[in-house]
């Protein structure tokens, strides 16, 4: 199948993250008794008009510069017509013509192999435009016998429809583009992102072209991925089923088709050759009005620090690892609590290790998510200084901090409680030491005889000694001293 | 005494000096309604109780009763827009007319029959029942707010709520010897209008003189934050145009109005009224409104489009009358297809039509543009005048089952009352005459947009040396 080039573009729509729906008051909250969210606007009864809720506005246009999207001075909605239960007015309130964001791009990150090793790249996917639109309502049809249910809370939550270049390449291209896109949604706090509950939809656009072909080939339209997994696992197999199609002579059907997650293929829903005429035309009750070119900088420079830009910094004037940095950035609440961290005066590295490692797998292996970590930067840091400051060792500390979860005392506490507190005393060690060497002359000689790592058990018997809270490079240099 | 007989401002003083006549007044009119309705059937429903707290109310409208055209929205009463495919439908609100009135401390008399969904200019189209023209029960009271003018002219109502999209308020004004002011595009708050063009439509008032017209807009007029296309402009008290002078004011003729159709008998009342402005001191001049013969065109492409969506709701999901059938696409075709009357299907036809894919771009956008040529002949022509003087239809009311069947003669009786909402602009017809077998004729003026105050001060002047608008009808 290398003989095909998989071109893919992908549609994503995600709900913004306001207060009230977008052209009325009510509550976009999730989850809500059906139908106790709504109002004559959103239900479109008779005689209701639309508002636009400005918010909105203005978080389309952060995401937007954010996805370096060139912003229309001029703001105009239109009408797209069409028949169905979820849709009170008949019609959807969107932007056809005259979309609030143009042409734009994001960078992904790919992980590739060059002669053996690791190696990432960065690829720009274009972004071709982003639009405004009203959600529609939700129809349920499990446990209903003849006929659905229909629920508006959903009706009228505003949503942003980023479409995207058919830049895309690979399914694994696909996910990191979801990724990215999440990430910078997440730091400008645009919308919750989360497909489970729907604030994120994504519909993938797939075909197959011969390796050096220009022209693209027919493309078809997958719906029902609820996951970005998903949407990786949906493209795969959308490529590799419309490559065996070509090889075996036939022609691929222009249509749209549904991902089955339990069968783990796509298949028929309708033909886009039916697509209906959704008579556009301007909403006549909403004005069109202009942003200037001067309130878009205003936005532009309230615009928070990008994961773009977050990398550059811990990589640069941090020195983080790439790998580090890529890992705390992914994760804009981790990252948050990382800086925290070192604000209150505590090493980067350090920092960072701990808040990958020792924070998160204690908060997993709780069943804690990271927003509701109990530990607060400030707290950690309280630890780390501790280690900083020889008071205890890392190795210590590691016990410390699930007692500081789960017995809510601070570091400082807990060390004094438990008498943790590192013996630094070099006379007490040496005399330790001293015992160590003379219960063990079996291990000296073999260190005397060249074997130099044995040091290791005898720091380890010097530190059974202790009780652990010796300082153990010390105990070390003691012991090196002592045998030398 | 006959309170049914009065005006919105003879009520409001005497109400304001004795509040306990509110309830006088409700007795008088609704017997008045019980004697006469049964002839000229304007009112879809009648308000049988009204709450004590009524008669306490206070505000500049405190006890009068107003009848409002049954597609805008009163909360808790139905709402029908005289089709049947909103039969049941009770709004959950007032739409935002009603609410003022009521902070006002009017009281909602009734409902008023119309054409089904605004679609039409003599009422016949409704679902429901025909209006008869007071003056001539064997004629029609003009359309769309049919319902709201013969009420007001058979003195069942002391005044009413309609709506205009291409002349609605005015013609049936015209045809019932009333006033019926269509105000500036904005003016007025759209919110709970039941909409049919939405860039078009606008409600306003249709009463006995042109003094309670300015008392009524005073309480309309105004931004409202629930209809994005309602302008913040200050409201003035609208009264204070009626200063009974026009010396000075340049009243501008369009050459257009006064061509091949329209009949000589309208011509000659509005000639006369010509006279009588030129008695009071107004210079009269010669305007030219060019695009005019496009207007009704332009405004079957436009009006239709809009209303083609606007109507997409009614679907039997949610309110009003419902077809159950086996399965959605069924249930949509027959609750529509027997809900909706022959010109709400025809508009919704032609509408959807000229926004389809292939025929947009040479239909509904063209007619965009051909619209603003349109508005720009009103501007220019304000450059040379304050106000324009023509007619309001091209004959007086035509007789029940005469155009019914001929839509496109139906369409063009408002070839002069279209431009005004194609243009966004105050227009307002009242009482110029009669003609040989007795029939209202009305004259139209029109003016920039939110210059009703041009439009009061003239309207008022002529009302003050002028008897047309007091001659009843004879209903007995």
């Amino acid at each position: 199948m290398t003989q095909f080039e998989p071109v893919i573009g992908l549609e994503v729509h995600v709900q913004l993250k306001t207060k009230s729906k977008i052209f009325c008051a009510c509550s976009t909250s999730f989850g809500s008794e059906p139908n106790s969210n709504t109002c004559p606007v959103c239900l479109g009864l008779p005689g209701s008009l639309p508002v636009l809720n400005r918010e909105v506005m203005n978080i389309a246009i952060k995401v937007g510069l954010a996805l370096n999207c060139k912003i229309a001075n001029k703001i105009k909605f239109d009408r797209k017509n069409y028949f169905y239960p979820d849709l009170p007015k008949a019609y959807q309130i969107s932007q056809y013509d005259m979309p609030v964001c143009g042409k734009g791009h994001l960078t992904i990150e790919l992980k590739t192999k060059k002669d053996g090793k690791d190696v990432t790249s960065e690829k720009k996917i274009g972004v071709t435009r982003a639009h405004l639109e009203e959600d529609a309502g939700k129809l349920i049809h499990e446990g209903v016998k003849d006929g659905s249910w229909v629920d508006y809370n959903r009706g009228g939550v505003p949503l942003l429809e980023i479409v995207s270049e058919p830049d895309i390449r690979s399914p694994e291209e696909a996910y990191e583009y979801l990724h990215s896109l999440k990430s910078i949604l997440q730091y400008l706090d645009a919308s919750e992102c989360n497909m489970e509950e729907g604030s994120l939809r994504c519909d993938a656009n797939v075909s197959i072209r011969p390796v050096g072909q220009e022209k693209f080939g027919t493309r078809t339209e997958i719906k029902n991925m609820n996951s970005f997994k998903a949407v990786q696992k949906a493209i795969q197999y959308e490529i590799e089923r419309q490559s065996r199609a070509v090889l075996a002579g036939e022609r691929i059907v222009q249509e749209t088709r549904l991902w089955n997650e339990a069968k783990g293929e796509t298949a028929t829903m309708r033909s886009k050759e039916e697509a209906h005429d959704y008579r556009y035309f301007p909403e006549p009750d909403l004005v069109p009005f202009t942003v200037t070119d001067e309130e878009i900088e205003k936005v532009r420079r309230e615009l928070p620090e990008l994961p773009e830009e977050r990398m550059q910094r811990y990589k640069n004037e941090i020195g983080l690892s790439e790998y580090i940095a890529a890992t705390l950035v992914a994760d804009k609440l981790l990252a948050d609590y990382f800086e925290n961290v070192v604000k209150e005066d505590i090493d980067p590295k350090l920092a960072s290790s701990w808040t990958l490692t020792e924070v998160t797998g204690c908060l997993h292996a709780r069943y804690i998510p990271f927003e509701k970590n109990p530990v607060s930067a400030k707290e950690l840091a309280g630890l780390l200084k501790l280690i900083e400051n020889n008071t205890i060792s890392g190795k210590i500390a590691k016990d410390v901090l699930p007692a500081m979860i789960d017995e809510k005392k601070s570091a400082e506490v807990i060390v004094k409680e438990k008498n943790l507190v590192q013996v630094t005393d070099t006379k007490a060690i040496e005399e330790i030491a001293k015992r160590v060497i003379s219960a063990n002359p079996k291990v000296v000689e073999q260190f005397k005889g060249g074997k130099t790592q044995s040091i290791g058990f005898l720091v380890g018997q010097l530190m059974k000694e202790t009780g652990g809270k010796a300082n153990p490079k010390i105990a070390n240099e003691i012991l090196t001293k002592l045998l030398s | 005494m006959d309170y049914f007989k009065l005006t919105v401002r003879e009520i409001s003083e005497a109400v304001q000096k004795n509040p306990a006549e509110g309830s006088s007044v409700l007795k008088s009119l609704a017997s008045r309604a019980e004697a006469v309705d049964p002839k000229v059937k304007a009112y879809l429903k009648i308000q049988k109780d009204f709450p004590d707290s009524e008669k306490s109310a206070k505000g500049p409208l405190a006890g009068v009763p107003i009848s409002i055209k049954d597609n805008i929205c009163t909360q808790g009463w139905e709402t029908t827009c005289a089709s049947k495919i909103l039969a049941g439908f009770i709004p959950p609100y007032d739409a935002t007319v009603v609410r003022k009135l009521k902070e006002a401390g009017a009281v909602i008399f009734g409902k008023c029959n119309m054409d089904e969904f605004a679609f039409g200019s003599s009422t016949e189209s409704s679902a429901y029942q025909k209006t008869a023209n007071p003056y001539d029960l064997s004629r029609v009271p003009g359309g769309s707010s049919g319902g709201s003018a013969a009420a007001v002219a058979a003195d069942e109502a002391i005044c009413s709520l309609g709506s205009d999209t291409g002349g609605s308020i005015r013609q049936p004004a015209s045809f019932c010897n009333v006033v019926g002011l269509k105000p500036t595009y904005g003016r007025v708050s759209r919110y709970g209008l039941i909409a049919f063009g939405s860039s078009l439509d606008q409600i306003g008032p249709i009463t006995k003189t042109v003094e309670d017209a300015a008392i009524l807009l005073n309480v309309l007029a105004g931004h409202d934050p629930l209809d994005s296309t309602s302008a913040n402009v200050p409201v003035p008290d609208y009264t204070k145009s009626l200063t009974n002078n026009v010396k000075g004011l340049r009243i501008g003729l369009p050459k257009e109005y006064f061509a091949k159709g329209l009949s000589p008998e309208v011509e000659k009342a509005i000639r006369n009224a010509v006279k009588t402005y030129q008695d009071l001191g107004a210079t009269i001049h010669d305007v030219t409104l060019p695009h005019t013969p496009y207007a009704v065109a332009v405004y079957y492409v436009v009006a239709v489009a809009e209303a083609s969506s606007n109507l997409g709701r009614f679907d039997g999901v949610r309110y009003g009358a419902r077809v159950e059938q086996s399965n959605l696409l069924d249930m949509y075709l027959e609750t529509r297809n027997q809900g909706f009357g022959a010109e709400a299907k025809r508009r919704i036809l032609l509408g959807t039509f000229v926004l389809s894919a292939g025929y947009y771009e040479a239909y509904y956008l063209k007619g965009l543009k051909v619209r603003t040529l349109i508005k720009n002949d009103f501007e220019e022509a304000f450059k040379k005048v304050d106000v324009i003087l023509g007619p309001t239809a091209p004959e007086p009311a035509f007789k029940i089952g005469e155009k019914s069947s001929d839509p496109l003669s139906m369409y063009l009786s408002d070839i002069y009352t279209i431009p005004a909402n194609l243009a966004g602009v105050p227009a307002m017809s009242l009482p110029a005459g009669f003609s040989g077998n007795d029939l209202p004729i009305g004259m139209q003026l029109t003016a920039k947009p939110f210059d009703e105050e041009t439009i009061f001060r003239a309207a008022g002047a002529f009302q003050m040396v002028t008897d047309f608008h007091k001659r009843k009808p004879q209903l007995g």
